[in-house]
């Protein structure tokens, strides 16, 4: 089998059935994709998969061939994404470990709406942060939405 | 002194312990373990103590940092990352003291050595109030300070970090600023005096420069003094801008290293499950996995695990492993079951008395308030599930974990390992949160004992979230009497406090020191419901230990995570039955002791809060809901914090938390950007356990399981929280800890507000309020 990833086609040697989190963690060692609960409750471990966010701890690699996979060594290639500027402007993560799931869910919904409302992008976040920096966060992304990194 | 519980009668160690030996195991473990070298050498015998061996063309200056060629100043940061900013702080002390620019300041954790110890947090344990300088509470400092320097122990936690080194990182930074003064100098050939530092760059009057790499290693070459710091009235960054923190560029885009990210050549993965019942040990096991990728199985005393090339394989092996377990004494126990035993201790009156004055027997006259105030067992829940990865080699032991303590694991894993400590190298990553789980060696010694099935080969531990959520030490579960008798005016005359549940510290000595302290007063029992700067006449506060069996440990705020609900909630109580306002009330009980300098402090803290929330003036209604603010004020590691919150509730009892209003006194902010977000994150952790925290225990197990039913804050469900500083000039405070604790009591106080029930249960629960006729 081969997985398209942040652009590249690769071969992989894993069971068709291992969750793509995974293959991405311990085959192609992309570990900036978190593992958190396992069972697709908080988000740590959220990808893009065709552009659309997928949380990647459920879901078997063999169910995403064929498709375009974006990590969050993917998003960019030099922390140039606007979330990614806005996120160091505004000092976001406290320990961290949530953030890639973060951003990329919040990519995915500014990518398919720049301008969404605050029930809008409180649907799409709905990854769990322990450290709470809720607060940065919605101010980075209002700055994101409003162009002002 | 309280009881002991009869395991620790049993066990069989010597009576009476030297009383050394247990004031090191209470420090070992002590109130918070922000453990780091701090206030207990002389700080020119510190810095003298170990120099840090610098690469190839680095110049070390001390412990404390290196200046490379290209002048980049690399910091050692004693104390361990899991997004409180310490890190970045310790570079910013320096950095202000060498006035470096932010951009040449890098920092890396401290290399694992008795030199960057440090007696804080432990000093914290003890049970005096902080600012008690009276001879016995400063003679106890004096002691425990003696005990730890030869300890030695190095920890983070307790909210002590900054408190700990900033003494000696900003002296021997300042003193390091003179020798690449000196430096520059000879290299000019001018003047020292007509020499100053920009930004990172050396500068005479005439114009000529120098960069700090062009004078690192002649200056390093000179015996490095203790310098004068630099006075707050002469601060860049500190208390105004901070500097950026270093390690946030590295969580936007995935290269943070993490525990859990450790990848070595060979690695293999092992997935861990362990007895459902706590004590419970393994009978016997069927490992039926037999697919290729299963590499091997390991059978603990009371765990199971298996091996193999990547997590997922490991964990569907262990997870199809047939497994008798021998359940144990705790097969019956269950939460009701403690509850009660608790409300045991509470009627037959009996415990520790951790403070009291005056005389307390219930007067014939006078309106008398009572309440019982329940806190459930809470697990950590940090967004990294526990693991550890270890390579054995026979003869050396390799340990890669996100910890809060890295000596005490080279201390403690030896016997694991079957090796000395000398063997045992600990390599500390970055953690994805902490929150006090992270000192705790159960991960560490079965993770060892998994990787010496397989010498040579590193092994990677990963606990599921259920493993991670089911067999933690829990934030102790308690239960808290109040009664108070208030005067004409309304105010208490006396106040008695009686609480009940396990001890941290008994518990934690047994585990971490191999040694039964049952026997001592544990300060976290009460810490917040002692030494109150409220005006209360004649007061007891007593303490029962009831330990039922479930495994308790250091939970953000410790203590206080509960006492502030119960002692805030019961001082709204006295004001309803005074027919006062809550916050003139608290007011007026600390006006009574106006020469308290920390009463001031919690005035003005209070007075802040209620002024950014518009006290008095009317909550903004929100259809269908009955909106209410609540207020709640409390000191713990020596910062105080008051906050407002604002709530709606609808018709089937729902809560919203609309707002949050917060004031901060640590003394002196020195990070102000980070120090709002460090009481952002614990009003976010404690609203968190005050909404959705409960954990329950049935037949010996932990009923929840994942945050599917252990539910947390989200983007949606989260206030916005504002937060002022106030720059009172105590000396410095903590930040990581001192959010949580009023934040519960402000909310429960907003929904009395709103409906006219007091809570008295946490977490805040829907069905309860219907019950009491919400709806």
């Amino acid at each position: 089998m081969e997985l398209s990833i942040n652009g590249k086609v690769q071969p992989i040697q894993s069971d068709p059935a291992t969750p793509l989190l995974w293959v991405l963690r311990d085959e192609l060692n992309l570990v900036g994709t978190k593992f958190g609960c396992g069972v697709r409750a908080c988000g740590a471990c959220t990808v893009l998969v065709d552009g659309a966010a997928q949380r990647s701890c459920l879901l078997p690699v063999s169910a995403v061939e064929g498709k375009k996979i974006t990590t969050i060594e993917g998003l960019s290639p030099d922390r140039s994404h606007a979330l990614q500027k806005a996120w160091i402007k505004h000092q976001v993560p406290q320990c961290g470990y949530c953030q890639s799931g973060f951003l990329m869910a919040a990519s995915a919904l500014l990518a398919a709406n720049p301008r969404p409302t605050t029930e809008q992008i409180n649907k799409s976040l709905s990854n769990i942060c322990r450290c709470g920096t809720y607060d940065a966060m919605r101010a980075a992304i209002q700055d994101v939405v409003e162009g002002t990194v | 002194m309280s009881k002991t519980d009869d395991k620790t009668a049993s066990s069989g160690k010597p009576k009476s312990m030297t009383r050394r030996l247990l004031l090191i195991s209470a420090a070992v473990v002590g109130g918070g373990l922000a453990v780091g070298a701090g206030y207990i050498q002389n700080k020119a015998s510190r810095n003298k103590a170990f120099v840090l061996t610098p690469g190839k063309g680095e110049a070390a200056f001390g412990a404390w940092f290196t200046i490379d060629p290209n002048g980049i100043v690399t910091a050692m940061s004693p104390h361990q990352e899991m997004g409180q900013g310490i890190m970045s702080l310790v570079a910013s002390l320096i950095a202000e003291e060498l006035d470096a620019s932010p951009a040449q300041m890098r920092v890396i954790q401290a290399p694992v050595n008795t030199a960057y110890s440090n007696a804080t947090m432990l000093l914290d344990g003890l049970p005096f109030r902080p600012d008690d300088h009276g001879l016995l509470a400063e003679g106890a400092r004096w002691t425990m300070r003696r005990i730890l320097e030869a300890v030695g122990i190095n920890a983070t936690g307790g909210s002590s970090s900054t408190r700990n080194v900033i003494d000696a990182v900003q002296h021997a930074a300042a003193g390091a600023r003179q020798l690449l003064l000196q430096a520059a100098a000879a290299k000019l050939a001018v003047p020292q005096g007509e020499l100053s530092i920009d930004n990172g760059v050396i500068r005479h009057t005439s114009g000529k420069s120098v960069g700090f790499g062009d004078v690192a290693t002649a200056a390093a070459g000179m015996p490095l003094n203790p310098g004068t710091p630099k006075p707050r009235s002469q601060y860049r960054l500190l208390g105004k801008t901070g500097m950026p923190r270093i390690d946030v560029p590295s969580k936007t885009d995935g290269s943070a290293q993490f525990g859990i990210d450790v990848r070595l050549p060979g690695q293999l993965y092992a997935a861990i499950r362990h007895s459902p019942v706590f004590g419970g040990t393994v009978k016997s096991v069927n490992f039926k996995d037999k697919s290729a990728a299963i590499k091997g199985t390991v059978t603990g005393k009371n765990f199971v695990a298996a091996i193999a090339t990547s997590y997922f394989a490991a964990k569907q092996a262990v997870d199809a492993a047939q497994v008798v377990w021998d359940e144990g004494a705790n097969a019956n126990l269950n939460s009701a079951d403690i509850f009660a035993r608790y409300a045991k201790a509470l009627d037959a009156g009996e415990g520790f008395v951790y403070e009291k004055r005056g005389d307390v027997s219930r007067p014939a006259n006078g309106k008398t308030v009572k309440a019982e105030y329940r806190a459930p067992f809470l697990a950590h829940a940090t967004m990294e599930p526990l693991n550890c990865t270890v390579l054995h080699t026979g003869s050396k032991c390799d340990i890669w974990c996100g910890n809060q303590a890295p000596l005490l694991i080279k201390w403690l894993a030896g016997k694991a390992a079957g090796l000395e400590s000398e063997a045992i190298e600990v390599h500390t990553l970055m953690m994805g949160g902490g929150f006090g789980r992270k000192f705790e060696m159960d991960v560490i010694n079965e993770a060892i004992e998994i990787a010496r099935s397989m010498p040579n080969v590193p092994v990677q531990t990963i606990w599921s979230r259920e493993e991670d959520m089911q067999h933690d030490f829990y934030r102790p579960a308690a239960l808290g009497r109040f009664e108070a008798t208030l005067d004409d005016k309304g105010m208490p005359q006396r106040w008695v406090t009686h609480i009940a549940g396990p001890s941290i510290m008994a518990q934690a000595t047994a585990r971490m020191a191999g040694m039964a302290g049952g026997g001592m007063p544990d300060k976290t029992n009460v810490e917040g419901a002692t030494f109150l700067p409220y005006a209360l006449p004649a007061l007891e506060v007593r303490h029962s230990l009831v330990d039922a069996g479930v495994p308790v440990g250091f939970w953000r705020s410790v203590g206080h995570s509960f006492t502030a609900f119960f002692v805030e909630s019961f001082i709204d109580e006295c004001a309803a039955a005074a027919g006062q306002d809550p916050l003139t009330y608290r007011l007026a009980l600390l006006a009574a002791n106006a020469d308290d300098p920390t009463a001031q402090r919690f005035a003005a803290v209070l007075q802040t809060a209620a002024k950014m929330a518009g006290w008095g003036a009317p909550v903004a209604p929100l259809a269908g809901h009955k909106v209410g603010r609540g207020i709640a004020v409390a000191e713990s590691f020596h910062s105080i914090v008051a906050h407002v919150a604002e709530v709606a509730v609808d018709a089937k009892g729902a809560v919203k938390v609309t707002k949050v209003f917060s004031a901060l006194d640590c003394g002196f902010a020195l990070d102000p950007v980070n120090s709002r977000a460090q009481i952002r994150s614990g009003v976010h952790f404690g609203l968190t356990a005050a909404l959705f925290g409960e954990i329950e225990i049935e037949k010996g197990r932990v009923k929840q399981s994942n945050f599917l039913d252990y539910q947390m804050l989200t983007l949606g469900s989260a206030p916005v929280v504002e937060v002022e500083i106030i720059n009172s000039g105590a000396e410095l405070g903590g930040l990581g800890e001192p959010g949580v604790p009023p934040i519960a009591p402000a909310v429960a106080n907003a929904i009395a507000a709103a409906t006219g029930n007091f809570l008295h249960k946490m977490p805040f629960n829907t069905a309860e309020l219907l019950a009491s006729g919400v709806a």
